[in-house]
């Protein structure tokens, strides 16, 4: 019986191991290949190691590499998804503290449905946005802008963020409010002295979700930008899927890596908070 | 709270505040979510090609969504990717869930590696699978320098197979969601009703089949709405992976409304195939929803 144990622990921890390489397997092709020159590439194959790290591919893919016409690199278009999320996270993450302070603890006639409106935007497939959105943005000027992606993306995040704050905020006892109110404390002053100094996790949370979301969306990036508001994933695509005579595989990965470095650092460092918002964007409701 | 006496004592900014509070955000999602479906939805019964052109013709626009070829790949290659994808992340995470859950050393780092895909961009999980499943250097030349020199793999370049290295690539990067949400229902059973299954002699794969997966059972279904949720949405893998090709082999809904739409000048037809999509998610939240919120109400 104890052998059999041990031989089932094993067979356990064996699957385990074998997922864990099947997960890391990609990173690894991706960082060897990006230090490897092509031809080293084509000398070796995907799992051998470099021989000769070099970091030419890195460089390329920053600052010379082309992304259709121009030959920037991925830089500029780096800067500006900086440029878009700042904003962009700023924005969400706010409305939807306030939204989701509203709609937990100042609830009014009406204020549910408002919610289950703001909460079906959750569901809906973003593609029956695109027309009209560019359409609009191009009526304000807003076209192929930086802005006009900040404000699509606000617009788009506020579900997340109100229902994150709101399902947090439920969970604050509504006496802490009552008590506040009785010492004449009025709506603002509540939120920013009692509820706000209690919301750090969920802040936190919040911040990162949108964060992630918002720097790896192609989708608006692709439809509601021009060269010189593309965000990275999109000068990303395009890097990878310029034909150029010879195919660069090193500066692809090395590109794929840049654009994925701030999501992988961030969730290196606060993995705990991003695994809260993707099992809370789940549990819905 | 705003109709008895205990409220007297605040004044008409407080009874209004919540209410201004509230009402940019109402508006942005009333204009910008529900009036631009509606926009979207008058789009898709006019004549709009390049520009939009507000001259009435019906169902002109379906009816062509429904004579095209393509659209008919597209939603096949949809309804195989969803039932591949779905079924084997979910395989894969609750089979990872269930390893996991048996007191493992190093659950957290494993946690960790297992979850990192999710934190990528599509386009950069395309761009890295693109390169390893290449016929030329990638997959196939690890295998014959492994000296299986007759191994072939051209499923990216193969208009029958490309849509399967979606499928490889969209699993990879979504199998450890379904095994942190499985885990984490995992963890809320109670370890009394396994112990007791086990004195009774049950072995420990025929409890998780017949006590703990089944009481899982709400986990398996928001599980399965959010990956029909991604299936359905897909579009960067596929832009990244195949950009749709070879032809419009792996092309999917979400890719064939940015062609029409966007690239091809057929803004109508684009605003029709949406709202097909906006249907679909429709039909399978609105039950779900439904559903929930009653269950919730029964207490």
């Amino acid at each position: 019986m104890a052998e059999q144990g041990k031989f089932w622990r094993a067979v356990v921890y064996g699957s385990l191991l074998i997922a864990a390489v099947y997960y890391l397997l990609p990173l690894y092709v991706m960082l060897t290949t990006s230090v490897k020159s092509m031809e080293e590439i084509r000398a070796g194959n995907l799992l051998s190691l470099p021989l000769d790290i070099t970091f030419a591919a890195w460089s390329k893919a920053w600052s010379t590499a082309c992304t259709g016409v121009e030959c920037t690199g991925l830089q500029p278009y780096f800067w500006n998804s900086v440029a878009m999320v700042v904003p962009a996270v700023a924005i969400s993450t706010a409305l939807g503290a306030v939204n989701g302070y509203v709609l937990s603890k100042w609830q009014f006639r009406g204020s549910e449905v408002v919610f289950a409106m703001i909460l079906f935007g959750v569901f809906i497939p973003f593609q029956v946005l695109l027309l009209p959105m560019a359409q609009t943005l191009g009526l304000f000027g807003m076209a192929n802008s930086i802005t006009g992606l900040v404000f699509v993306h606000v617009v788009c995040g506020l579900a997340s963020t109100t229902l994150f704050f709101r399902n947090y905020y439920v969970g604050i006892p509504d006496e802490l409010i009552k008590a506040a109110r009785l010492d004449g404390a009025g709506f603002w002053r509540i939120f920013f002295r009692i509820i706000l100094p209690m919301s750090t996790p969920i802040l936190t949370v919040t911040v990162i979700w949108q964060f992630t979301q918002i720097w790896n969306d192609f989708l608006f990036g692709v439809v509601f930008s021009s060269i010189d508001s593309r965000p990275i994933t999109v000068g990303l695509n395009n890097l990878a899927n310029t034909s150029t005579s010879v195919k660069e595989y090193n500066v692809d990965m090395a590109a794929a890596l840049i654009a994925a470095l701030p999501t992988i650092v961030v969730y290196v460092l606060a993995g705990k908070y991003f695994v809260r918002g993707l099992t809370a964007g789940a549990v819905k409701g | 709270m705003s109709n008895t006496n205990g409220t007297a004592h605040y004044g008409f900014a407080e009874r209004w505040l919540p209410r201004v509070v509230l009402a940019p955000s109402f508006l942005l999602s009333l204009v910008f979510i529900y009036g631009f479906i509606a926009w979207n939805g008058y789009l898709s019964f006019t004549a709009s090609r390049m520009l939009p052109n507000y001259e009435w013709v019906g169902l002109a626009q379906y009816e062509a969504l429904f004579a095209s070829e393509r659209w008919w790949v597209a939603v096949q290659n949809l309804g195989l990717f969803a039932v591949l994808f779905i079924a084997g992340a979910m395989g894969v995470g609750i089979f990872l869930a269930i390893l996991l859950d048996q007191k493992i050393r190093a659950e957290g780092a494993l946690r960790t590696i297992y979850l990192y895909p999710l934190a990528l961009s599509f386009i950069v999980t395309g761009t890295a699978w693109k390169w390893m499943l290449n016929p030329g250097l990638g997959l196939e030349k690890l295998m014959h320098d492994w000296g299986f020199t007759s191994f072939t793999f051209d499923w990216l370049v193969n208009p029958d197979y490309s849509i399967y290295t979606v499928v490889i690539a969209a699993m990879w990067q979504s199998s450890g969601f379904v095994m942190a949400l499985f885990l984490a229902g995992l963890r809320g059973i109670d370890d009394s009703i396994i112990k007791a299954a086990q004195i009774d002699g049950a072995s420990l794969p025929r409890i998780y089949w017949r006590i703990v997966l089944p009481a899982l059972r709400p986990v398996f279904f928001s599980t399965l709405m959010i990956l029909s949720h991604i299936a359905i949405k897909s579009f960067d893998l596929v832009m990244a992976l195949t950009g749709g090709g070879p032809g419009f082999s792996s092309d999917l809904p979400a890719t064939f409304m940015y062609q029409m739409a966007f690239t091809r000048g057929q803004m109508g037809l684009g605003a029709a195939s949406s709202m097909m999509m906006l249907a679909t998610v429709a039909a399978l939240v609105v039950p779900y929803l439904y559903s929930e919120l009653r269950s919730k109400r029964r207490g």
